[in-house]
């Protein structure tokens, strides 16, 4: 385990060089050397969605993947997320929505959200709940999270916020057909 | 949204409105701080070897190897920590005759459950510990494991305990009223087994301890993932014989409890003594497995339970026996026994029948301990009550609702004291039943119901009421002996501009007690909430409390907020009349001003006065020395608990050809008294609802026969997700407690108290032209075949 890697590894675009050892998770590597403690671990084998990060725009879990296998290629977190403002609209919505308790889902889950919405998708509530089948939330019983993202799908699609606007309806069928 | 009739259009009003926690941005953003994330320097880190038996004798243990071993600081066995460790043992004086063996941070002799901590070791990195912990060498000698309830209690069981001579921990009786003659003459008796598997927290961050001890001053630092920092003080001052106020817990971020995070663990008490042992901070943060293996679980119950109606639907009474498992010993300082206690005193508690008897055996066996998680024993007796009271419902031919009314306490009954002896102030069944019925479309739901139940689609709607304990006097746990307090303390300050700070004994973790206590305090003094600051979850700092447990933070916390607040401002008002030479009747406080009471008119700032008096207090009167800070404690002095209530509504659809259950929908009336904040209480129940929802669909905590844990993952166990889970429409009844002048009581168990009850009727009122039913669960797709005859 004394062997140590070199990697470079683009993170919230600053160009990161660091020796790891080879057994190092991108997660611990993110939390423990960079400090970037937005990032979290629930589970350590890829099912509860608390580690989520981009690599190269495409959300994975951070604590299936080595560090050295991130060498060359781009990691934003939560931090870089938030500091280039791109979630902008998802933070407020969740804030107003109150789409989180704990937060220690929270990262994660807006992830998720960002590269949901990162086509200019237009979700229905269905398809926002299957998105998120990878997040796992102890607190809230998703309902708000559904509703604050499908508020930001709405307002980004230029959509009216109603139910008819964007396949945004009920879950569940009710009547009778 | 808000239904307060708290005047929330008078001045400063902030009681009654949805507000957005202003401490949810830095979640958002990723800047929380969570015990996980924290790093202190010279941090060492703790990893466990832990018992793969069940039940054994420890015969050797050599940790030679592990201790040469690189980065490897220190090793450390039961009997190292036991010359540092008083051992605790888990009852209470209350619970008359109750049991339980002497406890230490890791196993001596023996083990008692798969998981067990018995070798620490500490490294200068988690990965260093536990490649370390792969070298300690444990001889065990296996034992007979006690895994099933009636083994437990057999004749020629194993003792888990010897020394206890059975492995009964607890026993209970209740009477009330004539049971005999209830059912002698009774129209119509139902009976049934009820079962209640384990299930568990799964807080999404596991547990988490960093204690730092600095032998220069004898002084222990502990930032703890807990939701009773007070607790621990006392506990790690007395166990360690270190002085108390030399100890201090800090209670950071802290990402989910529900429960979980007030109870004694065995490697918690041992990182301390590990960082008295190396003189440095040692760090322990369980991964999923060990949190399965070791954080408390909960229910484990088996209930044989019996109604005696009369042909109206009029129950007579109930009869109820209840085993419950709770590991190898009772949980300290809280016990084990709480949960079956709650059950048997709870059961049948929204009704005014008076013939009731109740037996409650606790035993042990060798799995983790069990405890208090959310809404501690209350599923359990409203999934029993209200089973069977829709199961004699059915069988008298009258509907849920009708046979609810017929039975409910009312309104010309408060006070009222139940058959077991639970005090309610005033309860709202009826408007909660009205409410729910109106909501959900009753009628609507059962004309779709028989329209589908033509076409073959089995459709159940079930609804289950509640009743749920809250605001807890030291009746809970102060009598018992525990040192756990059920009061609690602010201190209210304001700043030289004119701000607030407030620090109370209440905790934040993530259910919004900061974002309501600053509703309270700016209310009170007439400022904008972001002029108030609240710090919560450092002994250090916040006064002694009892924190957040049994839906204390609003009700109790809140009122001490309120009080602290209207005395802030009687000082304040003082130091302003005579600046102003007025009489301070005639003022009042709104938008950061003294104004005119009568009028209104702004007469003196609150960053005027607070610049007074700290920068220019000779111009002040020579006897006046305002206090513009307040320290103010309250504790709960009327009823032993304010009980809340309400009723659940669950609307599933059953496909009884593979036994998997889609649950369309959840409502949910409830009145938790005076509403702070009803976006909050709303999240508050929708998360509550949905963790009883998992307990009825999905978890389940599975043990072998010889006491392994076969589930232990987040792959294998399984937790509520977004797919699975309905939309839960939510409406409220507000019946405020007179106890306090804030009228608020707990909501945050209610949602868990009777959603898997309402879904266990609802699966039943599916099913039910089948002619089988449920009484298990989770109700699992293999369990409803079993049911339905198809396994």
């Amino acid at each position: 385990m004394s062997v140590l890697a070199s990697v470079s590894i683009t993170v919230n675009g600053q160009v990161v060089q660091a020796l790891v050892e080879p057994r190092t998770s991108l997660a611990d590597f993110l939390r423990n050397d960079l400090g970037l403690t937005g990032t979290h671990l629930g589970c350590e084998m890829g099912v509860c969605g608390a580690c989520l990060v981009l690599l190269e725009d495409r959300a994975v879990h951070a604590c299936l993947m080595y560090a050295v296998q991130a060498h060359g290629l781009g990691v934003e977190t939560i931090e870089g997320l938030s500091e280039r403002r791109a979630i902008a609209d998802l933070q407020q919505a969740f804030h107003e929505r109150n789409a989180l308790q704990c937060g220690f889902c929270t990262p994660g889950v807006l992830v998720t959200a960002y590269e949901l919405l990162s086509n200019g998708a237009c979700p229905s509530r269905a398809e926002i709940r299957d998105a998120l089948s990878g997040n796992y939330c102890r607190c809230t019983g998703y309902e708000a999270i559904v509703d604050a993202i499908g508020q930001v799908a709405r307002g980004r699609a230029k959509v009216p916020n109603t139910p008819a606007g964007c396949k945004i309806g009920s879950d569940t069928d009710e009547t009778v057909s | 949204m808000s239904l307060s009739p708290h005047k929330p259009d008078s001045p400063n009003a902030l009681i009654g409105r949805s507000v957005a926690r202003p401490n949810a941005k830095r979640l958002l953003a990723g800047r929380g701080r969570y015990v996980t994330d924290i790093q202190l320097p010279r941090m060492l880190h703790a990893a466990f070897v832990r018992s793969p038996y069940a039940h054994a004798n420890i015969v050797s243990i050599d940790t030679s190897c592990a201790a040469t071993m690189r980065g490897v600081c220190l090793v450390a066995t039961g009997e190292d920590l036991a010359k540092l460790c008083k051992p605790w043992v888990g009852t209470l004086d209350h619970f008359a005759g109750m049991k339980s063996p002497p406890q230490l941070p890791l196993a001596v002799g023996k083990v008692v459950w798969a998981g067990q901590a018995v070798v620490a070791v500490v490294a200068g990195t988690r990965a260093q510990a536990e490649d370390a912990i792969e070298h300690v060498a444990i001889e065990f000698e296996e034992l007979e494991p006690v895994i099933d309830i009636d083994a437990a209690r057999a004749i020629d069981a194993t003792l888990i305990n010897p020394d206890l001579g059975s492995n009964v921990a607890f026993h209970a009786k209740i009477e009330s009223g004539n049971v005999e003659d209830a059912f002698r003459d009774a129209a119509a008796v139902i009976e049934k087994a009820y079962l209640f598997g384990r299930h568990t927290a799964v807080t999404l961050e596991p547990r988490a301890i960093i204690a730092d001890y600095d032998p220069t001053e004898e002084r222990l630092t502990v930032h703890h993932s807990t939701q009773t920092p007070y607790q621990f003080q006392d506990l790690y001052s007395r166990h360690y014989g270190l002085r108390e106020a030399r100890v201090r817990v800090v209670a950071p971020d802290v990402g989910g409890s529900f429960g979980m995070k007030l109870h004694v663990y065995h490697e918690d008490m041992a990182v301390v003594g590990l960082s008295i042992m190396s003189g440095r901070p040692v760090k322990f943060v369980a991964d999923r497995i060990e949190s399965f293996v070791s954080d408390i679980h909960a229910r484990d119950h088996r209930i044989k339970a019996r109604i005696a109606v009369e042909a109206d639907g009029i129950i007579r009474g109930m009869d109820v026996d209840d085993v419950t498992a709770v590991g190898p010993f009772s949980t300290y300082p809280r016990t084990s026994v709480v949960e079956g206690n709650q059950v048997v005193r709870l059961i049948g508690a929204p009704y005014r029948f008076r013939n009731y008897r109740a037996n409650l055996d606790v035993v042990f066996q060798n799995k983790v301990q069990t405890s208090q998680y959310r809404a501690v024993g209350h599923p359990i007796a409203f999934a029993v009550t209200e089973a069977l009271v829709d199961s004699a419902a059915r069988k008298l031919g009258i509907d849920p609702f009708e046979m609810r009314r017929r039975n409910i306490v009312t309104q010309d009954m408060y006070p009222y004291t139940s058959p077991t002896g639970y005090k309610f102030e005033r309860l709202s069944h009826e408007a909660c039943l009205d409410k729910l019925h109106a909501l959900m479309d009753y009628p609507r739901l059962r004309r779709e119901q028989a329209e589908f139940r033509r076409r073959g689609i089995h459709r159940g709607i079930g609804i289950a009421m509640f009743v749920e304990i809250t605001n807890p006097s030291p009746a809970f746990y102060g009598v018992g002996g525990a040192r756990i307090s059920a009061q609690d303390g602010a201190v209210v300050k304001v700043t030289p501009s004119g701000e607030v700070h407030c620090l109370i004994s209440v905790g934040e973790h993530g259910q919004g007690t900061e974002t309501i206590v600053g509703q309270i305090i700016a209310e009170q003094l007439g400022i904008p909430m972001d002029a108030v600051r609240v710090f919560t979850g450092d002994t250090d700092i916040t006064p002694h409390g009892g924190a957040n447990w049994a839906c204390r933070g609003a009700g109790i916390g809140g009122e001490t907020a309120l009080q602290a607040g209207r005395a802030l401002k009687r000082n304040l008002l003082a130091v302003a009349a005579i600046i102003l030479q007025a009489r301070l009747e005639d003022l009042d406080m709104r938008d950061g001003e003294v104004v005119d009471a009568a009028t209104g008119i702004p007469r003196i700032s609150l960053a005027e006065i607070a610049r007074i008096c700290y920068f220019r207090s000779d111009t002040l009167p020579r006897d006046v020395t305002p206090q513009l800070s307040v320290a103010h404690h309250y504790s709960p002095k009327g009823y032993p608990f304010a009980f809340t209530n309400g009723v659940q509504a669950c609307h599933v659809e059953v496909d009884v050809e593979t036994g998997f259950v889609k649950i369309l929908k959840v409502w949910v009336v409830e009145d938790c008294g005076r509403i702070i904040n009803p976006m909050l209480v709303e999240e508050q129940v929708r998360g509550g609802v949905v963790q009883g929802l998992g307990a009825a669909f999905f978890e389940e905590c599975l043990y072998s026969d010889n006491g392994q844990l076969r589930n232990g993952s987040l792959a294998d166990y399984l937790v509520p997700m977004a797919g699975e889970m309905p939309d839960i429409e939510i409406a409220h009844v507000e019946t405020p407690t007179l106890d306090t002048e804030l009228g608020a009581k707990g909501c945050g168990e209610a949602g868990t108290a009777a959603a898997s009850a309402a879904a266990m009727n609802a699966v039943n009122d599916a099913i039910a032209p089948l002619g089988v039913s449920v009484s298990q669960i989770p109700m699992t797709p293999q369990r409803l075949l079993r049911v339905l005859g198809y396994a």
